[in-house]
């Protein structure tokens, strides 16, 4: 993974307009978040494997990125974005890892299923 | 007598800290240990430091961490059972307990150890063990290997009372410690060393020992 840059990530975002596309959204504090410190709520929500179509979206902020994509009967919605693969031609990986490198949410787009 | 000890964890890597040593010493006693792990930890949250993996490479990478950390420990016989990570207590309770008494009647395990159901923090780590609990628990009393499981919820000692059971493992840190380092996507193994070796007092006090809880079935 590499830190995300901007503008790569939009042209992807723009690349993927208009298609039927898998999606893989997650956000979590880990499972031992409230383990290790009980004053911690100890959440995590994942979708895999959905499917989605967008008519716009984008990215937005100065690090950690937020991205929107606008869908047809509703939005997906993330902030936090720190990291993308930028090796990956076919897919839009996505991730946010907090500083001590642990992945806090992900967004991930592709034409196939994860 | 040689005996078949069979490890039943959710996780790659669930083995490493509290259960690498015990399998290294069943193994050099000369019993046979099967480890069977139900997920490659689809979902941990750790990609390396800096991140190497990502959600998509991360499966095949705990994957080859799990391979190389028997290989470590010194266990041949490696089953991956394809569950999904973090899905384990959503699992269909028929089909998850149908794989673990097929692996029991297959190998007829005189030990089985896995997590203490309800007191291993994780809802994978409880499930699982609920699951091996379940099954064995269905068996006739005489046919029902021993269980031994892990524990670490802050109120384990206080409702289990202290663990019956301590290996001394501290023969088998080197087998350890690269167990731990084969997971190198999960943790960082320099820093638990420092500059100390595995000969180092503290080392030895702090991984030395496994302990587990014998289950009781009654």
């Amino acid at each position: 993974m590499q830190l995300i840059d901007q503008v790569q990530v939009q042209n992807r975002i723009n690349s993927l307009i208009g298609q039927e596309l898998y999606v893989h959204l997650e956000m979590t504090t880990g499972a031992y978040a409230s383990h290790l410190d009980s004053s911690k709520h100890p959440a995590a929500t994942f979708i895999s494997n959905a499917l989605i179509q967008y008519s716009q979206g984008s990215i937005a902020g100065n690090g950690p990125f937020r991205v929107g994509l606008k869908t047809l009967n509703g939005w997906i919605y993330s902030e936090g974005l720190t990291h993308w693969e930028n090796n990956d031609a076919e897919r839009l990986i996505m991730a946010g890892h907090d500083t001590q490198g642990k992945l806090v949410v992900a967004l991930q787009l592709s034409r196939e299923p994860f | 007598m040689q005996q078949h000890i069979l490890v039943i964890l959710p996780h790659p890597d669930d083995e490493a800290f509290g259960l690498a040593g015990t399998m290294a010493k069943y193994l050099k006693n000369g019993d046979k240990v099967t480890y069977a792990c139900l997920t490659l930890g689809e979902m941990g949250r750790n990609m390396g430091v800096p991140p190497f993996a990502n959600r998509v490479t991360l499966p095949e990478i705990r994957k080859k961490e799990l391979e190389e950390s028997c290989q470590a420990i010194g266990v041949t016989d490696l089953r991956m059972l394809g569950f999904h990570d973090k899905t384990i207590e959503f699992e269909d309770q028929d089909h998850l307990d149908s794989v673990i008494l097929s692996l029991i009647e297959e190998l007829s395990p005189s030990l089985v150890i896995t997590f203490y159901p309800g007191y291993s923090v994780h809802p994978d780590h409880d499930a699982c063990g609920e699951a091996v609990v379940r099954t064995i628990g269905r068996l006739p009393e005489e046919q029902r290997p021993i269980v031994h499981a892990m524990a670490f919820s802050k109120n384990t000692i206080q409702v289990l009372g202290e663990p019956d059971i301590h290996h001394d493992v501290r023969a088998f840190l080197g087998q350890k410690m690269a167990s731990i380092q084969a997971h190198r996507s999960q943790f960082q193994a320099a820093e638990l060393l420092g500059n100390k070796t595995l000969d180092d007092k503290e080392i030895q006090d702090r991984f030395g020992t496994e302990r587990f809880w014998t289950y009781r079935f009654d």
